[in-house]
């Protein structure tokens, strides 16, 4: 222990490392509690529902169920659970993307590409790169439908950066959040056989963003009808990938509230695009003398409060 | 050396020599002391490594010395010069206009620390502070870029001057992008080395998309 504390003391930069190495470091499991019994749901469920998945990776499907319950060991000071959250190889984060943007009909995307790994590197880094990619396409395309006009002055915009990381990453984590107690409310009434835990939930939620990246790049095209085309077709793209997810969550449900929340999370999701096509893409056709006035406000982030 | 298995040392032959080490005039203590050297010699050395640092970045070949005597002047003073070369622009009283002071320097260090969190947590090997002062340090290209951008707008806004402003600055992108991601790439798990470098090019695409929209009053 003596030689350990000398050690930490002379590398100061490396005290993350050692603690994480630290052998005496007892662990705790500390489960999700959705976990374990959507695991064995899982399991009982497989030969009765519709979801065909057993054909899809058998050696990684079983050992990655069999390793589901270690997953999560560490103590949660330790930089080592966090490292859990990250344990993804770029294949892996390729196919959850492709998996998001191209939905299987039947297939489920936490199933089927999840399984018990949610990582957060997907959520975090498409959640940065659609925050510039709207930011800076906002500003190409303010900067190209006012060209030529003589009282316009460019100018960077750059406070939208901040707006627009506030909005989409309050979407991506307060949503998942309000859709996740939602759900263990409705677990605790009615039993589900499906139930998903919060980060799986983020995770679906992060990776669903990625089609709005290559949209708000073709934003910058300065005609509505295209705009509004492109709106449609990622919304439904993404749209599909959400419903397939979470539609087996609320389907064993009264009827009236799982149409409800399915619903619910569409409009969400639709919401977002339009707010963001309309706060940071000035309209084409209009004459400006000024730059963009805020035409969407951002409280649409609603908590649900059911 | 087939030769030499005939030679064989006969054991009453006496062992001589000396066997210590002649040291020289200090003692090894003194190596490591330098409170007596005047104060000149002290900056001097610091900011020769931090100039080696600086040529090391241009001309990135695989070298540790970046790695092992990391300092975070040079990306302290990158940093700063970049900060006060962005402000100047088109600040109207709607202040709607380039970034502020603050937050390009939030930008590069919070984007600094975020992406060496991201590669350490991705199972990365290099520890915090060298990633960060690697990071730091290969935003001089861009900071290269900066200054010819302000001398071409000196000269001029047009269309020209942007298409210069856009070719230096793409280069010096993609130069500080291949020199960071030379040093850093290594201390990655290899089946994840695109996921550290993603990051890396957003960084400085950011950076690089606030010098090139720098518009002057």
């Amino acid at each position: 222990i003596a030689s350990l504390v000398m050690y930490l003391f002379a590398e100061f930069d490396d005290a993350a490392n050692l603690l994480a190495a630290n052998p005496d470091a007892t662990t705790i499991s500390i489960d999700e509690p959705a976990e374990i019994p959507k695991n064995q749901h899982s399991r009982r469920q497989d030969p009765g529902r519709e979801e065909d998945d057993e054909l899809l990776g058998t050696d990684d499907s079983d050992k990655t169920e069999l390793l589901a319950g270690q997953k999560k060991s560490a103590p949660f000071w330790t930089f080592e659970y966090y490292q859990t959250f990250f344990d993804v190889d770029t294949y892996q984060v390729l196919d959850r993307i492709k998996g998001s943007v191209f939905p299987v009909p039947g297939k489920n995307f936490v199933r089927l590409y999840i399984r018990s790994n949610p990582d957060l590197y997907g959520p975090f880094w498409i959640c940065a790169t659609l925050v510039f990619t709207i930011a800076v396409s906002g500003n190409l395309s303010n900067f190209f439908i006012h060209l030529g006009k003589p009282t316009y002055h460019y100018v960077p915009e750059f406070r939208k950066v901040s707006i627009a990381a506030t909005t989409i990453y309050a979407y991506a984590w307060l949503v998942p959040l309000a859709l996740w107690g939602f759900l263990m409310w409705r677990n605790s009434k009615v039993m589900n056989i499906v139930s998903y835990s919060f980060l799986e939930i983020v995770c679906v939620y992060g990776y669903s963003l990625f089609i709005y990246i290559p949209t708000a790049i073709l934003w910058i095209i300065p005609q509505k009808v295209v705009r509004w085309v492109l709106v449609m077709f990622s919304l439904c793209l993404s749209g599909s990938v959400l419903v397939m997810t979470f539609w087996p969550a609320v389907r064993d449900d009264n009827r009236r509230i799982a149409l409800a929340t399915v619903g619910t999370i569409v409009l969400l999701h639709a919401l977002l695009a339009v707010g963001c096509l309309a706060y940071f893409f000035d309209a084409p056709e209009l004459d400006f003398p000024a730059p963009v006035i805020p035409a969407h406000n951002v409280s649409t982030v609603v908590t649900r409060s059911r | 050396f087939a030769g030499l298995a005939d030679v064989s040392i006969s054991e009453d032959i006496p062992v001589e020599g000396e066997i210590t080490v002649p040291v020289g005039s200090h003692s090894p203590d003194e190596d490591f002391s330098t409170l007596d050297e005047p104060v000149r010699d002290t900056i001097m050395r610091d900011l020769k490594a931090v100039g080696k640092k600086f040529v090391h970045v241009m001309y990135p070949k695989k070298s540790s010395a970046l790695l092992r005597d990391w300092d975070l002047w040079g990306p302290l003073v990158l940093c700063v010069s970049l900060a006060l070369m962005l402000q100047g622009g088109s600040a109207d009283s709607k202040d709607d206009g380039g970034p502020q002071f603050a937050e390009v320097f939030v930008i590069i260090w919070f984007g600094a620390v975020v992406i060496t969190l991201n590669s350490k947590l991705l199972g990365g090997t290099i520890s915090f502070f060298q990633s960060l002062c690697v990071l730091g340090y290969c935003v001089l290209p861009l900071t290269v870029a900066m200054l010819v951008c302000r001398l071409v707008l000196l000269a001029g806004s047009g269309t020209v001057s942007f298409i210069i402003r856009l070719i230096v600055v793409v280069a010096m992108f993609g130069w500080s992008t291949l020199a960071s991601t030379a040093f850093l790439a290594d201390s990655q798990p290899p089946n994840r080395k695109a996921l550290v470098v993603y990051p890396i090019f957003l960084f400085y695409f950011v950076i690089s998309w606030m010098i090139l929209t720098f518009t002057p009053q």
